[in-house]
């Protein structure tokens, strides 16, 4: 194990352990209503990891993410209210979305689309999803027992159920669970991913795609396939959100929620997993304070945001903030000069290792 | 007869609206490689210019066609100089700077002016095609786009600015050991398309409500049509727009507005899969 | 023109959130009548601004003008009222997440709020399950039989039929309809068609249009196709306010008449021009020129309170005014705020007056009992053309009773087969 494996693991291992600490600790340190925000948060904090892990580590700029998120969402919906029981709509939610991306993916990767074209093209699929879900009011646009109520999307969304019993819907506790464990879960599932062979090649990909393909790896399959993972991740989100409000409408498909999530990403560290989910929290609760004022609109704040990481801290806080504790032991080090020159190295792989 | 007659004016107008939308992006995109998300914010800006201009009792042609593409050319000029400059060479973080513009200006718009849907009135009546009515706007609508687009030819063709906006395209390198700034000339292209975008907001004022959020109805559309076209900017623009243009209407009066939209987004995707470079990047190479 | 109104909405917005702790405790007169008491918290959901504002700006300051109005009449139980009020801004994520702040954490007694039949469907089930008493206060498409919703706009049984009577009568049998893309427009359109047949007539066409959209040329070509006599318009919103626009600058005003169903209940009338506007039939709970002491006490008292260029309210004001009303009047008459006491006085069969006239709760189908008043604009005013007294909800009320069974909950919706 390298120096940069065992601080990564032990990163990993810090991570986990504070989210469950959240898990168990929210539902006594809050109240109901800000457990349910906590909720909205968990659910929001997974799409930006759907996001995190198909920019930040596959390379793929997706600015239609929004797209997989309404499509769980809309899946769990439209399967819930017509089965009843909510296992298998949790199960139909990851996979209408993933299959979604299966095809679209294969039309851009195997179809020579440049990097730039993809993000066009996935912004207009996600454009093109919210049209039609918008213009389905009527009793007419029906999926089973479902109607799909256009602009006024799907109100009174089943919660979920305890695993095979229908008629025992979740509490908020119950829900915050729920939402939070499969948070955890996909955060280790990706960590996972990312550090097997398949997550390896997909990072050289992304790094060089000409050495990669020259290797012998096919970099059409490894990005169809990380972009896969990450719609069903979208797709789980989606879900949750559904869940969250027992509401969905056709604004989950809009370019804001696209817009949104891009900004977590960025704004909490592009080429993190942790950086994405915080960027989620931080920036959903500024949404929240700054929606309760009414002097300046949220939208000034955000674009600002942007342009500023942009401009100033492309890498974003995650990273930045890292970078900044690990120079501790340097400094502390300079200060015995003996061991100064070995730590050297691993400051460099780090950066290296951020680097989009 | 008549419906037919009436249709065609119909697609006309369509074709007119997207190459008015398009052109102040393709001038950008075709220059600089730069995909400015905050296209349909410019817009925005040039129809509040129309609107503002208007209210405060300036003649609403000057307010429509005067002052937009004057008040966001400068907007943009400014933009260019704090923002984007900075970021050349660097195709996605352009767009992520240009998305924050993009959300920044709904924002800041929103804040001074409210999330209200504003409306001006058309200044012209209405004539007859046959037993049907039309408005004479569209006539207005078709006029600038032909204007925008004989414009940019004349400048591109004509004139000794031109020459060097085309040089610089191909070859920025070999114009800089020339003696001309790259630097200078990005900036004149990206304050030009900003002005196109202003102009396009200011005629479509009239027809559209203008609300702060109004820039995101066209975006998409806008973005499609210059990516279809391909590099050259007249001819991949009017060729884009009279392909989707048409496709658009013609669904839209079988179908509705949105599966309009819906089928000229979709057709746009399919053209892109077929021709990764546009219809100028694969024929009528040459064209401007 | 357009900054002053934009500075007005937020002035008003930090006005809100200031109102209910201001009228509490800032006059030491009501301290000393007792009001010092817990207030009784009344939420508002409304769009203040987006596509949507032109309708909602009005409601919100009916909203505060109402509250203020019970509360220097010494409040209610001997308790001041504090009004808690959202800006939804025609967003529908935003009445999910203010819904839920307004039931769990601000706890209200009552919520007066929604303007589309969307939000209201989106928030119905929040306050539903938290058991929130909740009034709908807008004219709308009919047919909602919720025990814990009560509804004061008039609906289409008591209006769009005026409507398509004076059409069939007066300009032909053959009608197009357009309408918004969302359950109000749909179930305006269905009730259109149901009129019409029901009368005689013929529906050459519907179509229906998102609230987005801003371009109406397709659509005005499709239905000089169809050639109709008469154009039935249920759009709804500041964007799909230029379809009167377009209609008129394609020289189609004076070819075929037009009736609306939301149209005028903005501020088109003082911002259209008239040539737009002149002509078009419309059927409301009240217009704001209507000639009785308490209609011009409501307008003189909403202009006192917010200036004189107050001179667009509509129903949709008056139906929020009584909503309020409506809920004092039964808390008084319960003698408590409890959900169920409430319910129980509004179910009992209570009258108010109001500035449309007297209305009475329909304990049945919890709608109003109202008089209706077919008009239409002539140079910036309203032109009456009849009155119809005490109309009953009979869309909602065909189907629905809610003494009998109280656990029903849903929408009712017309039966085109039938």
């Amino acid at each position: 194990m390298t120096p940069v494996d065992r601080r990564s693991a032990a990163g990993f291992l810090v991570t986990l352990g504070t989210m469950l600490v959240i898990l168990f600790g929210a539902p006594h340190a809050l109240d109901t209503f800000g457990l349910v925000q906590a909720t909205g948060f968990a659910a929001l904090a997974m799409f930006a990891l759907s996001q995190g892990f198909i920019w930040g580590y596959g390379g793929v700029m997706s600015f239609g993410q929004a797209a997989f998120l309404g499509l769980g969402g809309y899946a769990y919906a439209v399967s819930v209210i017509n089965m009843g029981d909510s296992t298998l709509p949790i199960l139909i939610a990851i996979l209408v979305p993933t299959l979604f991306a299966g095809l679209l993916g294969y039309f851009m990767f195997y179809g020579r689309i440049s990097d730039a074209y993809i993000g066009v093209i996935t912004l207009t699929v996600s454009v093109i999803l919210f049209q039609l879900v918008n213009t389905t009011s009527g009793s007419q646009y029906r999926i089973g027992e479902a109607e799909l109520g256009g602009f006024n999307g799907i109100p009174a969304i089943p919660a979920l159920n305890k695993l095979g019993d229908a008629g025992n819907p979740l509490d908020n506790d119950g829900i915050w669970y729920a939402a939070m464990g499969a948070l955890i879960l996909v955060y280790a599932l990706l960590r996972w991913v990312l550090a097997s062979r398949f997550g390896r090649v997909v990072v050289a990909i992304r790094e060089n795609e000409t050495r990669a393909q020259l290797i012998g790896y096919d970099p059409r399959l490894y990005k169809l396939l990380a972009f896969m993972i990450s719609a069903a991740v979208a797709g789980l989100a989606g879900c949750l959100y559904a869940n969250w409000g027992g509401f969905i409408s056709p604004t989950v498909f809009g370019l804001s929620m696209s817009a949104q999530v891009i900004i977590f990403v960025l704004v909490g560290g592009l080429g993190t997993l942790v950086g994405p989910m915080l960027g989620a929290v931080l920036i959903q609760w500024l949404i929240i304070e700054a929606g309760s004022q009414n002097v300046v609109d949220s939208n000034l704040g955000l674009g600002i945001v942007l342009v500023a990481f942009v401009l100033l801290i492309p890498q974003g806080l995650l990273p930045v903030v890292r970078n900044l504790l690990m120079r501790i032991p340097d400094l502390v080090a300079k200060a015995r000069p003996a061991k100064g020159s070995a730590s050297e190295p691993v400051r460099d792989a780090r950066a290296a290792e951020v680097r989009p | 007869m008549d419906l037919a007659g009436l249709l065609t004016f119909n697609v006309l107008t369509g074709i007119a609206t997207l190459v008015l939308i398009t052109l102040g992006l393709g001038v950008i995109y075709g220059m600089m490689r730069i995909i400015n998300l905050a296209h349909g914010e410019f817009m925005m800006l040039g129809a509040y210019t129309a609107v503002m201009a208007n209210g405060a009792g300036v003649n609403i042609w000057i307010a429509m066609l005067v002052l937009p593409p004057l008040v966001v050319g400068a907007v943009g000029l400014v933009l260019e100089r704090t923002v984007i400059r900075f970021l050349y060479g660097r195709m996605m973080d352009t767009m992520l700077a240009t998305w924050g513009i993009s959300l920044g200006l709904i924002g800041l718009i929103t804040t001074l002016y409210g999330n209200v849907v504003r409306g001006v009135s058309t200044p012209v009546g209405s004539f007859e095609i046959g037993r049907y009515g039309a408005s004479l706007y569209s006539l207005v609508i078709i006029a600038a786009a032909v204007a925008a687009l004989a414009g940019m030819f004349l400048l591109l063709r004509m004139t000794k600015f031109g020459l060097i906006l085309r040089a610089t395209m191909q070859n920025p390198r070999m114009a800089a050991a020339m003696g001309v700034s790259p630097d200078r000339i990005y900036m004149a292209t990206f304050g030009l398309g900003a002005a196109l975008a202003g102009l396009a907001g200011g005629v479509l004022a009239p027809i559209s409500g203008v609300s702060p959020a109004m820039g995101a109805a066209y975006i998409s559309r806008a973005f499609i049509t210059v990516l279809g076209g391909g590099p050259a900017i007249v001819t991949g623009t009017g060729l884009a727009s009279s392909v989707f243009g048409v496709i658009n209407e013609l669904v839209s009066f079988r179908t509705t507005p949105v599966i309009g939209d819906v089928a000229l987004l979709v057709a746009a995707i399919l053209l892109i899969r077929v021709l990764p470079q546009g219809i100028t990047g694969r024929y009528l190479r040459r064209s401007l | 023109m357009g900054m002053i109104k934009g500075t007005m909405n937020r002035r008003h917005a930090l006005k809100l959130g200031l109102a209910g702790a201001g009228s509490a405790v800032a006059m030491p007169f009501f301290a000393r009548n007792g009001l010092a008491a817990e207030p009784i918290k009344l939420g508002s959901l409304l769009d203040g601004t987006g596509a949507l504002g032109l309708e909602g700006k009005r409601m919100i300051e009916t909203t505060e003008y109402a509250v203020e109005l019970l509360n220097k009449a010494g409040g209610l139980l001997g308790r001041p009222i504090k009004l808690i009020a959202y800006d939804t801004q025609s967003n529908m994520q935003l009445y999910t997440q203010y819904a839920q702040t307004l039931a769990l954490k601000d706890k209200v007694d009552v919520i007066q709020g929604g303007i589309t039949s969307a939000s209201r469907e989106a928030i119905r089930p929040i306050f539903g399950r938290s058991k929130t008493l909740y009034f709908y206060n807008t004219q709308y498409e009919g047919g909602v039989c919720d025990r814990n919703v009560f509804c004061t706009g008039s609906t289409p049984a008591q209006t769009v039929n005026h409507i398509v009577d004076y059409a069939l009568k007066n300009w032909g049998k053959k009608a197009y309809i357009v309408a918004a893309d969302y359950n109000y427009g749909h179930i305006t359109a269905s009730w259109m068609t149901k009129f019409m047949k029901d009368g005689g007539g013929s529906v050459a066409g519907t179509d229906f249009f998102p609230l987005d959209v801003t371009n109406f040329s397709s659509a005005i070509s499709r239905i000089q196709q169809a050639q109709p006599e008469i154009v039935l318009s249920a759009l709804v919103g500041a964007n799909h306010s230029g379809f009167y626009r377009q209609w008129d600058a394609a020289g189609m005003k004076g070819k075929i008449p037009m009736g609306a169903t939301v149209f005028g209940l903005g501020d088109e009338l003082t911002t259209m021009d008239t040539s737009t506007t002149n002509g078009i039939l419309t059927c409301y709970g009240w217009y704001n020129d209507l000639d009785t002491p308490a209609s011009k006490a409501f307008v003189s008292g909403m202009q006192a309170k917010f200036g004189a260029d107050v001179t667009d309210l509509s129903e949709l004001d008056t139906a929020t005014y009584e909503g309020i009303m409506f809920w004092a009047e039964a808390v008084k008459k319960a003698g408590s705020i409890e959900r169920d006491a409430v319910i129980a006085a509004l179910e009992s069969g209570i009258t108010i007056e109001s500035p449309t006239g007297k209305v009475t709760m329909d304990p049945g189908t919890h709608h109003t009992i109202r008089n209706t008043y077919l008009a239409r604009p002539k140079d910036r005013k309203w032109e009456q053309l009849a009155t119809f007294p005490d109309s009953f909800p009979a869309d909602t009320g065909g189907a629905c009773d809610l003494v009998k069974n109280p656990r029903m909950n849903k929408q009712f919706t017309p039966d085109l087969k039938g």
